[in-house]
């Protein structure tokens, strides 16, 4: 049997120089949504360690798949599968949590009302499904390869292909929503919201690459992406007040 | 050179973007059809022990804007102070408090409301946390989720006690955190993402 996450113990502290910082100049909305001041910065407590746990018996049959999960006619598109593993900063694997995903379809084009691109709706598109993460922290979703998009920010600035990921921990201070790339797309590198991501080596880890193996002849290609959440922390010396 | 360690890096965090309710919630936008209900559409059930409060706020951005696109998801205990959570170890909370849940500003008037139980105090290894409810905070132009907690301002002698608030150097921003008072009941908690009355947001 693998060994998998711990569920309780304290959060490993969130690595900000790692993360985007808040205000990020080059993605404008961010100027105005990013405090201004130092945020409170202190170790975990018992409401960050603990949080929601949901069951497989929520799941709707097709909820991991989004190419049948809106009217059950297929939505028009690339057909491709998403698959990898939810992890912990230990490498273990995270068994039995939410993930969620939400895209735009095929054409680059969302299901809401404040999407006004010109591209088409599909009307057998939903553009949303959900899944949670087996004993092995594995987890998948069929879905259609979304399209780039423009966005009102720079005036040309496109959103390269990517899928929205949100995804629970064991503990309410995991909660971590991000974006999956797709390997090779060239707008990855000119997308104003992937810079906001201060390395290289932080932007790569959230593309995905072409997985041959894990496709299907003749039916869909697939992509790998693994998600990694703060760890928890396992020391045989219990904190003490006095730290001694 | 030294040895390496194994650890990970945690995968960077991406803002959430203008369309989060297509995949958060799709039947309060009006995608209906996928799932039966949203998620966390409520953080507790009939039969609650304790007083049931209601909270209504918005989310305001350093402009002054209120922010109809912002989704926030809260966790506390029940009123005994017990998580609802696989890895509570004190105890067995109340089964009709789920403890989490997940609501996103109206799209027209940017009011956001979270009916639930009021919190009972938690434990901290300096004293007892004050009773709080956690927040997390996203929308477009946030690039991580951001924390802050609820607290009440009718629990003032816990407040002064809570080693979270204690860590809180400008002491006039606790105010930031407080739930005010509005009726029997109900409570307004305005979260100010940037500007000078700024919630107190946290790293835990
Ligand atoms: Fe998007």
């Amino acid at each position: 049997m693998t060994e998998t996450s711990p569920t309780t113990g304290p959060l490993f502290p969130r690595d900000r120089f790692w993360h985007p910082p808040a205000y990020t100049p080059g993605y404008k909305t961010s100027m105005t949504r990013a405090p201004s001041r130092p945020l409170v910065a202190t170790s975990s407590t018992l409401s960050e360690e603990t949080g929601p746990a949901f069951g497989r018996d929520m799941l709707g049959e097709r909820d991991n798949n989004l190419i049948l999960n809106f009217t059950g006619q297929p939505a028009i598109g690339e057909r491709i599968i998403v698959h990898g593993r939810v992890l912990d900063q230990s490498g273990r694997p995270v068994p039995n949590v939410l993930i969620e995903i939400w895209q735009a379809n095929a054409g680059g084009r969302y299901r809401h009302q404040k999407d006004g691109y010109l591209a088409p709706l599909d009307p057998n598109f939903g553009g949303c499904g959900r899944t949670i993460s087996d004993d092995q922290g594995r987890y998948e979703f069929l879905t259609v390869r979304p399209g780039a998009y423009p966005w009102p920010n720079g005036t040309n600035d496109w959103r390269p292909m990517h899928i929205h990921f949100s995804v629970f921990g064991s503990g309410f201070g995991q909660r971590l929503i991000t974006q999956m790339y797709f390997e090779g797309d060239p707008l990855i590198p000119r997308c104003p919201i992937v810079r906001t991501i201060p390395s290289q080596e932080a932007i790569d880890s959230l593309v995905a690459p072409l997985d041959m193996n894990g496709g299907i002849p003749m039916d869909a290609l697939a992509y790998k992406f693994d998600i990694v959440l703060r760890g928890r922390r396992q020391t045989m010396f219990e904190n003490r007040l006095e730290g001694l | 050179m030294v040895q390496k360690l194994d650890n990970l890096m945690e995968s960077p965090s991406q803002t959430a973007g203008p369309y989060v309710h297509i995949g958060c919630t799709p039947n309060f936008l009006g995608n209906a059809g996928i799932y039966p209900v949203d998620l966390g559409a409520s953080a507790i059930r009939e039969g609650a022990k304790g007083e049931i409060i209601t909270i209504t706020g918005h989310v305001r951005d350093g402009s002054g804007m209120i922010m109809r696109d912002a989704m926030i998801e809260s966790w506390q205990p029940d009123a005994e102070g017990l998580f609802p959570s696989a890895n509570e170890t004190r105890g067995k909370a109340d089964p009709n408090v789920l403890g989490w849940c997940r609501f996103a500003a109206d799209f027209d008037s940017g009011d956001w409301t979270l009916r639930t139980v009021k919190p009972g105090p938690v434990p901290h290894i300096q004293g007892m946390m004050a009773p709080h409810i956690s927040l997390w905070i996203v929308a477009r132009g946030i690039n991580i989720g951001l924390q802050t907690r609820i607290y009440f301002e009718d629990e003032a002698e816990a407040n002064a006690r809570c080693p979270i608030l204690n860590r809180i150097e400008h002491r006039a921003r606790v105010n930031t955190l407080l739930a005010k008072k509005t009726g029997d009941g109900t409570y307004r908690f305005d979260i100010v993402l940037q500007g000078e009355d700024e919630t107190v947001f946290f790293d835990l």
